[in-house]
This record gives C-alpha cells, sequence and structure tokens, in this order.
C-alpha cells in the first residue's frame, strides 16, 4: 500500500512542533488490553490452523482448499485479503491530515473489483487448477510461459511483502514497543506457522476473521466518532472546517497532474487483476458462479470500508488534532488507533491494535502462499518434473517453497529495516498490471495471443515498469538521492501497461501459432460454460 | 421414434455446440454486457477522477454550509462501482446462467 507517509512528510515539509497532548496515550507501551488481544487472536488462528491441517493433505487442499470455500466465506477472505493494515492505518491517517486527498486516494482502491468481475473472475475460475500461471498457460508452450508468468508473479509478491513486512515491524514497533526484528521474527513465525500446516484452508480463514475484525472495529470506531457529532456528518465537517480551514473538504495537491492521476487509477483498477495472492483465491470456490459471487460480496464489504473510512480519518483531525497524530508518527498512521483510545479507552486501543497486527499476518501469510505456489505449482510441477508428479512429491515441494519463502521474507524485512519502501506496494501494482494483467487478458479472449506473445508481454510490461519507477522521483530521488528524476512521472503503469499489450500483439501477429489458434476454439467450451473445469 | 433416436437427435458434439448460433450468440452478449459496464465505470472512475484533477474550483463549491460537492462525488464513485457489480450479477444469473445449464445439457456426455 503506497505510503501516504511518504506523500504527508514531503507535504507538510517539516515535523510538527509538539502541541499540548490532548489525550494521554499508552501508545508504544504495551498493554494488558493489547497484549490481551493479540494472543487472543493468535490462538483462535492457531487452533483453526489445527483443525485446517486435519483436511489439508493433498495439493488441491493445500493450494486451494480443497475448493470448500463458499461464495460468501470467499466474498470476505478477498476482503480481508485486500483490506491490509496500511489501508486502514494509512487511508485514514490520510485523511486526518490531508483532508478530501484520502477520499480520493480511497476510491481508487476499490475500482479494480468491479473490473475484475467483468474481465476475468469466470473465466480464471473455469480455465485454471491453482494459480492464474494456469490460465495464461492454458493453450501456450507450458514452459516459457509458466517461467515468465512465475517471474511476473514472483516479482509482484516479493515487492508487496518486503513493503508489508518492512511496514509491519515499524507499526509494532510502534504500537506495542516491540524491537523490530522481534516483530518481524514473531511474524515470520505465526504465518509460517498458518501457511505450512494449514495451507490454503488456514489462511483462508484467518483471513474471513481478520476482515470480520476489521470491519467491526472500523464501524464501531465509526459510530462512536458519529455519536460525538450528533449522528451529523455535516456537524463533523464543520467542525473539521473550523479546525482545519476549507482546504481540508477540497481536492488537494493529490491530483496535481491529471495524466498522473489516470495513470495511478489504472494501476490500481488493473495492478488488481494481476495480484497473485488475490488470483489465487478463485480457485478455492467450486465453480465460477460461486468466483462471481465472491466478488460481489468482496466488492460490498470493501466498498463500505472504504466510505466509512474517512468518517474515522475527519474524526481524529478534529478530536485527536492533527499535531498529536504526526507527533506519533509522522505519516499519520497512528490517527485511527489514537482516535479508538480515546473515544474507547485503553481496552479499545488494544482492540484496534490486535486488529492490527492480525491484519498483517494474514496479508503476509496470503503472499507467501502466492509465492510459494508461483515455484511449487507453476515452475517445479509443470517445467521441471513436466507437469508429472505425484501428489506427495506436489506438497512437498509446495511446503519447502513456503519455508524458503518465509525465511526470505523476514530476512528481507530486516534487511529493510528503516528504509522508505512505501514505494514498493506501488511498484507491486504497477508490475502486476504490465506484466501479469495484460497477458492473462489476451490469453483469455484473443484467439491470435501465441506463446512468444505472451512471453515477450510478461517481460516488457515487468521490465518497463520497474526500470520507469526506478528512475522516478520515488526510487531515484528520494531512495537513492540522485540530484533530478530520469523519468518524470511517479506511476508508469500508463506506459508499461500500453507497452505490454502492444508488444504481445505484435509478437503474436509476426509468427502465428496454429496450435493455439485450435485449442482457444475448443477450450471455449470450458471458458464459458464451465465444462471441465478443475 | 424410439427413445435412443430423439435422444441421439437432441445432444451434440462439443464441435457442434461451440459452432452452434446460441453458443456463440452467448459469448458475444456475455463480452458485450462486460465492455457497457465496464465502460460505465470507467466513465464514472476517471470522470471523477478527471473532474478533481481539472475542475477544483467546481468541485469545491459548496452544497451545504460547509459540505462541498467533492464529498459526495467521491462516495457516489464508490458506490456506483458496486451497482455495477450488483448489475452484472444480476444480468449472470437472470439470462446467463440458464442458457449456460441448457448449451451443457445439449452436450453429448
Amino acid at each position: 500500500m503506497l505510503h501516504p507517509g511518504a506523500i504527508a512528510q514531503l507535504l507538510l515539509g517539516q515535523v510538527a512542533p509538539a502541541a499540548p497532548a490532548p489525550m494521554e496515550t499508552t501508545l508504544g507501551k504495551p498493554t494488558a488490553a493489547s497484549i490481551g488481544f493479540f494472543f487472543a487472536i493468535v490462538l483462535v488462528t492457531l487452533v483453526i490452523t489445527y483443525f485446517a491441517a486435519k483436511k489439508t493433505k493433498t495439493s488441491s487442499e493445500f493450494y486451494a482448499a480443497g475448493r470448500s470455500v463458499s461464495a460468501l466465506q470467499n466474498g470476505f477472505a478477498l476482503a480481508g485479503d485486500y483490506m491490509s493494515a496500511a489501508s486502514f492505518l494509512g487511508i485514514s491517517g490520510m485523511v486526518a491530515l490531508k483532508g478530501y486527498d484520502g477520499m480520493i486516494y480511497a476510491t481508487g482502491w476499490l475500482v479494480g473489483w468491479p473490473a475484475l468481475m467483468f474481465l476475468v473472475a469466470e473465466p480464471l475460475r473455469n480455465l485454471g487448477k491453482f494459480t492464474f500461471a494456469d490460465v495464461v498457460a492454458f493453450r501456450l508452450r507450458q514452459r516459457p510461459v509458466r517461467i515468465a508468468a512465475a517471474i511476473g508473479g514472483i516479482l509482484t509478491v516479493l515487492f508487496y511483502t518486503i513493503a508489508q513486512m518492512v511496514g509491519s515491524g515499524s507499526l509494532i514497533q510502534l504500537m506495542f514497543g516491540l524491537k523490530y526484528e522481534y516483530a518481524e521474527i514473531i511474524v515470520g513465525a505465526v504465518m509460517l506457522a498458518y501457511v505450512l500446516f494449514g495451507g490454503m484452508l488456514a489462511t483462508t480463514w484467518v483471513q474471513i476473521i481478520k476482515a470480520g475484525l476489521l470491519l467491526v472495529g472500523v464501524t464501531l470506531l465509526t459510530g462512536l466518532v458519529m455519536s460525538r457529532f450528533g449522528w451529523s456528518p455535516v456537524e463533523l465537517y464543520t467542525q473539521v472546517v473550523a479546525k482545519h480551514g476549507e482546504g481540508a473538504l477540497q481536492p488537494g495537491g493529490i491530483v496535481a497532474s491529471p495524466l498522473e492521476a489516470v495513470s495511478l487509477g489504472l494501476a490500481l483498477m488493473f495492478g488488481l487483476l494481476g495480484l497473485p495472492h488475490i488470483l489465487m483465491r478463485f480457485y478455492t470456490v467450486p465453480d465460477a458462479k460461486a468466483a462471481r459471487k465472491s466478488v460481489l460480496y468482496a466488492t460490498g464489504l470493501i466498498g463500505y470500508f472504504y466510505v466509512i473510512i474517512p468518517i474515522v480519518g475527519f474524526g481524529a483531525s478534529v478530536l485527536v488534532g492533527r499535531e498529536f497524530v504526526t507527533q506519533m508518527d509522522k505519516g499519520g498512521n497512528m490517527a485511527a488507533p489514537l482516535l479508538a483510545e480515546l473515544l474507547g479507552g485503553t481496552a479499545f486501543l488494544g482492540f484496534i491494535a490486535a486488529v492490527a497486527f492480525a491484519t498483517i499476518l494474514a496479508v503476509v501469510a496470503g503472499l507467501t502462499l502466492a509465492g510459494a505456489s508461483a515455484y511449487s505449482h507453476d515452475i517445479y510441477v509443470s517445467v521441471i518434473k513436466g507437469g508429472h508428479a505425484t501428489e506427495e512429491e506436489q506438497v512437498k515441494a509446495a511446503k519447502i517453497a513456503t519455508v524458503i519463502f518465509g525465511v526470505v521474507a523476514v530476512a528481507l524485512g530486516i534487511l529493510f529495516k528503516g528504509q522508505n519502501v512505501a514505494f514498493m506496494v506501488g511498484l507491486a501494482f504497477a508490475i502486476a498490471a504490465s506484466a501479469n494483467f495484460p497477458a492473462l487478458l489476451m490469453s483469455i479472449i484473443w484467439k491470435r495471443f501465441t506463446t512468444q506473445g505472451a512471453v515477450w508481454s510478461i517481460l516488457v510490461g515487468a521490465f518497463s515498469s520497474c526500470t520507469m519507477i526506478l528512475l522516478s522521483k520515488t526510487v531515484w530521488v528520494d531512495v537513492l538521492k540522485f540530484e533530478q528524476a530520469v523519468f518524470p512521472m511517479k506511476n508508469p503503469a500508463i506506459f508499461s501497461m500500453t507497452a505490454a499489450f502492444a508488444v504481445g500483439i505484435v509478437v503474436s501477429l509476426l509468427a502465428p501459432e496454429k496450435e493455439a489458434q485450435e485449442k482457444f476454439e475448443v477450450e471455449k467450451l470450458r471458458t464459458y460454460l464451465g465444462v471441465g473445469a478443475e | 421414434m424410439s427413445n435412443v433416436a430423439m435422444k441421439a437427435e437432441r445432444s451434440q458434439t462439443a464441435h457442434e455446440v461451440i459452432e452452434s448460433k446460441e453458443f456463440k450468440h452467448l459469448v458475444s452478449l456475455r463480452w458485450k454486457v462486460s465492455m457497457i459496464l465496464l465502460a460505465l465505470l470507467f466513465t464514472s472512475y476517471y470522470g471523477y477522477i478527471l473532474l478533481v484533477a481539472t475542475a477544483k474550483d467546481f468541485v469545491s463549491q459548496k452544497i451545504g454550509e460547509v459540505t462541498t460537492l467533492a464529498i459526495p462525488l467521491g462516495v457516489a464513485a464508490i458506490v456506483i462501482a458496486w451497482v455495477l457489480t450488483a448489475f452484472y450479477v444480476a444480468w449472470a444469473n437472470k439470462a446467463y446462467d440458464p442458457e449456460v445449464e441448457r448449451l451443457k445439457g445439449q452436450l453429448k456426455h
């Protein structure tokens, strides 16, 4: 999740001067409430993992929960996978500090879901088995496409994971006062337990629980805010304006350039359709119809979340005050927890802190499963073993890959400690939108798409988005400390996505692949009627 | 006519179903609906973004004592996105799925 912290720091210019605190806070020290809730959540999720482990013997169970997840459950799991702690804390913080700009930002995070429904959800479920690479490679030559798709998938997951691990370390340190490295190890250990023993079934239930807790927590917080303002949004806005001026309700600097705004919108909208850990979840439901319904539920839950979050942000800006929020954390990430403490006491803060922690665990678990499956299912089984691996071999490969990925995640989290890795989520989305999405879409809908077209589309999409972001201000100047950015935009999606589509189309047309075209026709029964779907 | 003969008349091979008018119509209808809804989504979201980026004064005008037009616009963008997904599911349940079942029934087993 693109850390508003970076934006806030840039625009605020300096750390706010310390003002008299409107409240005493226990933030930064472990309290009975926060530790209690934390252990309760971890305990419940580990118990679930224990039961899930009993049911996780085959590859279908490890990767896809035995296709036993209902549409409503998957809706919650999808929402849970998507609403990260950064979403909750970051956007409420952004609204608290910058006002309306946070709302603009929030909107972009939802609009990928309808696009997912219209373009990809059902064919994805029908054509694939465990991963999105199944669908890209369906009628093409397996080896080259699988490798390319695995590269695109792993790159996306890797950057997303580093951002989550670093973000979670600082968050836990901030909220619980726990040392960064210990936080990383705890996160790594617990989430590895979920994935290794309980596979997709456990991670799904962890997501469902976390989504439920998050939504309940935010709803409660919103209710408490509204009750302070006589249940009138207008009263809330009036106080916001009184305290921070009319600019708080007007668009500010976030949409400085229309081109940037549209490019960011494209990355957010189509990046979703290329996120491996989200797409994987579609294989946990029985059929395409259930896949379709789960998107509807997820969209509703996530939409609700992004509609009420600004109220939390505005409430924090009035009741807690911008100075105190920035005092606790320059990026504004503590706006919601501080508000929770002010309105609901230490107990409520403990609850919110524990939920934020659960959120982190759940997302990282999902990412680990996606990263492990890209290696074990796409590369090991399909490429190295030529598609012939016994169930035992498959599950064993998956578990080994999981452990490796988990250890790497913790190591990278510790390695990148203190670095400004906010750009990595934007990068992950850009890669997803440029490398994974175009190839996926063209494979589903375009008869003349070829193996070479897929491979080149993915590679060009990945390479161009990475390079353009590397050369942009967020990395070249802010992280590498050069003078002037080489690439003028922060979000290259509009260019890298276009390039990926163009390359895919041109390369495919240059060298037609008759076999792929014939298979396209035959596979239509599976794509649209679900005949033969796994 | 005997039962077996009647059954044989109704069932088709995979190839026949794919080439059939009904199947082709189903596929093209599905994409038409998707494209229309996608276009509406684009209009709603990118329209909102471009409006906010290029017409700040218009969007900042007050529609109440303090509430700016921007606020309901932002909420509407989110709600419309969800409504579009609901449309799609309603259409799919009503028109797409029954036809899918019918075509699957025609397939020779």
